[in-house]
C-alpha cells in the first residue's frame, strides 16, 4: 500500500537556505544545494523548496538551485514563492521541479488552480495554505509570506481549491511554525476529513512522536519539517525507523 | 544512444538527467533522423491522456514509433502517460484513441468507498517476477518502493502483459511488457536508488523476456 511521506521543507531567500519562527526572524541556515545533497543521501520521499521573499533575481537563483538538485536528486521537487501565472509554472516544470506550489497566487487568482491543473495535469499543483486562529478559535488565511492577512476560512479555502484542481494540500499553522510544540492535529484531521486529495502537514513539529501523531491520529498523507531537521539531532533516517516501529507504513 | 522523445509532455529533464547521471548516451529529441539513429528510446508523458496523444500525433511521432518499435524492434520503454497512451482507448475527460500497442483501457484507479486519496501520489511497493532483466539488482522483497502519481491506469485485456503490480484500494498494473515494449506507471527517474537501477537494466535490455 501507498507509504506516508516525509518530505523536507527548505525555505529560501536571495538564494539561501534560511529558517524561520511564526514566519520571521529568519536567519540564514546554510546552502540548498548541499542541503539537499545530504536529505537525498537519507532518502527522503521529496523535497520542497520555498522562496519566501519572491523577486525576479531570486526567481532567477532558485532556477539555479533546482537545476542543480534536479542533477543529482532524482525524486519529486516541489517549488513555491512567488507562482503567478501559467508561465512561471511552465518555467518552473521544464528545469527540474515536478510539482508547484501555489500560495498567494491560490488566494488572489484561484482560477489559476483550474488551468494549471488542466494545461500541466492537478498532480503537479500543490496549494500551500498558512493560517493563523485567534483567541475565539477563529482561523484566518494569510499570504505574502505571512504578511497580508485574508477574510478567509482555510477550511473554505481548501476545499475551494480541492475543487478547482489542487492536488494535494500543504498546511502550514503560522502559529506553530517554528515553535517546535506539535501540529494542529485537530484541525489537520479535519482537513483530511474534508477532502479527497492528499494533505500534507507543515508548522510546529518538534519531534518523532509529532510526526507519529500526524499519521496516526490526524492520517495526513505526509508531513513536512524545517524545525526537526535543521535544529535537533534527528534525521530522515531515525524518523523513519521510528515510525516504521509504531506500525506506520513508511519506506526503510 | 537512447532517445528520450521531446513532445512537449513528460519531464523530458528529469529522465534526461537520471539518464545522464548513470552514464548512458542519451539525447532528448523528436527529430525523426535521431529517433531511427536510436537503439532505444523513451517516451515520458505528464497530464491528460487525451492531450498527451493529440500532441504525440501532431509531431508524427505515432507513426515513427509504430516504424521503430513494432517493425524495426527496438526497445522501448512508456513512462506514466507515456504508458496509459500505449492502451487502446484512454477514458479520462471522454473517450480517446491510444496507439493500441497494448489494447486495453485505462481507467479511473478505484477508491471507491475506501477514503483513499486521489491522485495516487508517493511511494508503493512494486511486486515484479523474480529474475527479470528489468528489475535486476532491485530487491523483490525488502527495498522494492517506486514513486507514483496518477489517478488513471492501464487495465490491459491480456492480463498476461502486466509485469508488475501495486496496490492501492485494487491491484493494478505497475508496468506492461509485451515482446520488445516496456512500461511503467510509476516514474523510474523520480524513483531515486531503486529508479535509477530500473533506466540502468533499461538501458542494457535487448526487449523480450528472460
Amino acid at each position: 500500500m501507498l507509504k506516508k511521506r516525509i518530505i523536507p521543507v527548505l525555505l529560501l531567500k536571495d538564494g539561501r537556505m534560511v529558517k524561520g519562527k511564526h514566519f520571521t526572524d529568519f536567519r540564514d541556515v546554510g546552502n540548498p544545494v548541499t542541503a539537499a545533497r545530504v536529505y537525498n543521501s537519507q532518502k527522503v520521499d521529496e523535497m520542497t523548496f520555498l522562496d519566501i521573499a519572491p523577486s525576479p533575481e531570486s526567481k532567477e537563483k532558485v532556477r539555479r538551485i533546482i537545476q542543480e538538485v534536479a542533477k543529482e536528486c532524482f525524486m519529486p521537487l516541489t517549488i513555491g514563492g512567488g507562482i503567478q501565472s501559467l508561465e512561471d509554472i511552465y518555467t518552473l516544470l521544464k528545469i527540474g521541479a515536478d510539482k508547484i506550489s501555489l500560495n498567494s497566487a491560490a488566494v488572489r487568482n484561484p482560477q489559476l488552480i483550474k488551468q494549471g491543473a488542466e494545461v500541466f495535469g492537478n498532480q503537479c499543483m500543490v496549494v500551500s495554505v498558512d493560517y493563523t486562529t485567534d483567541e475565539n478559535g477563529t482561523r484566518r488565511v494569510w499570504i505574502d509570506s505571512g504578511k497580508t492577512p485574508t477574510e478567509l476560512d482555510p477550511l473554505e479555502h481548501i476545499r475551494r481549491c480541492a475543487n478547482l484542481g489542487a492536488g494535494e494540500i500543504l498546511i502550514t499553522s503560522i502559529d506553530r511554525e517554528g515553535t517546535m510544540t506539535g501540529y494542529d492535529l485537530d484541525f489537520y484531521q479535519e482537513i483530511v476529513k474534508a477532502v479527497d486529495i492528499p494533505v500534507i502537514a507543515s508548522g510546529g513539529a518538534g519531534s518523532l512522536n509529532d510526526f507519529l501523531e500526524a499519521f496516526t491520529v490526524a492520517d495526513v498523507s505526509a508531513i513536512t519539517s524545517g524545525s526537526v531537521f535543521h535544529f535537533t539531532d534527528q534525521s530522515p533516517i531515525k524518523t523513519r525507523f521510528f515510525l516504521y516501529d509504531h506500525k506506520v507504513n513508511v519506506r526503510v | 544512444m537512447i532517445a528520450i522523445l521531446d513532445y512537449g509532455s513528460g519531464n523530458t529533464f528529469s529522465v534526461y538527467n537520471a539518464l545522464d547521471y548513470i552514464g548512458a548516451d542519451v539525447v532528448v529529441t523528436r527529430e525523426p533522423d535521431a529517433i531511427r539513429r536510436a537503439d532505444r528510446l523513451i517516451l515520458p508523458g505528464v497530464g491528460a491522456f487525451g492531450k498527451c496523444m493529440e500532441k504525440i500525433r501532431s509531431y508524427g511521432l505515432d507513426e515513427i514509433l509504430q516504424e521503430e518499435v513494432l517493425v524495426r524492434k527496438k526497445p522501448f520503454l512508456g513512462i506514466c502517460v507515456g504508458m496509459q497512451v500505449l492502451a487502446s482507448v484512454g477514458l479520462e475527460k471522454g473517450e480517446h484513441p491510444g496507439l493500441g500497442w497494448i489494447p486495453g483501457s485505462v481507467r479511473l484507479l478505484e477508491t471507491g468507498e475506501s477514503g483513499l486519496k486521489l491522485p495516487h501520489v508517493g511511494w508503493n511497493d512494486v511486486d515484479f517476477p523474480k529474475g527479470h532483466p528489468l528489475f535486476h539488482k532491485i530487491h523483490p522483497e525488502k527495498d522494492r518502493a517506486f514513486y507514483f502519481v496518477h489517478s488513471y491506469h492501464l487495465a490491459p485485456d491480456d492480463p498476461s502483459w502486466i509485469l508488475a503490480t501495486t496496490e492501492y484500494g485494487s491491484v493494478f498494473a505497475a508496468a506492461v511488457a509485451r515482446d520488445n515494449v516496456v512500461a511503467t506507471q510509476f516514474h523510474p527517474e523520480k524513483s531515486q536508488k531503486n529508479g535509477l537501477q530500473f533506466l540502468e537494466n533499461f538501458s542494457e535490455w535487448e526487449g523480450g523476456p528472460c
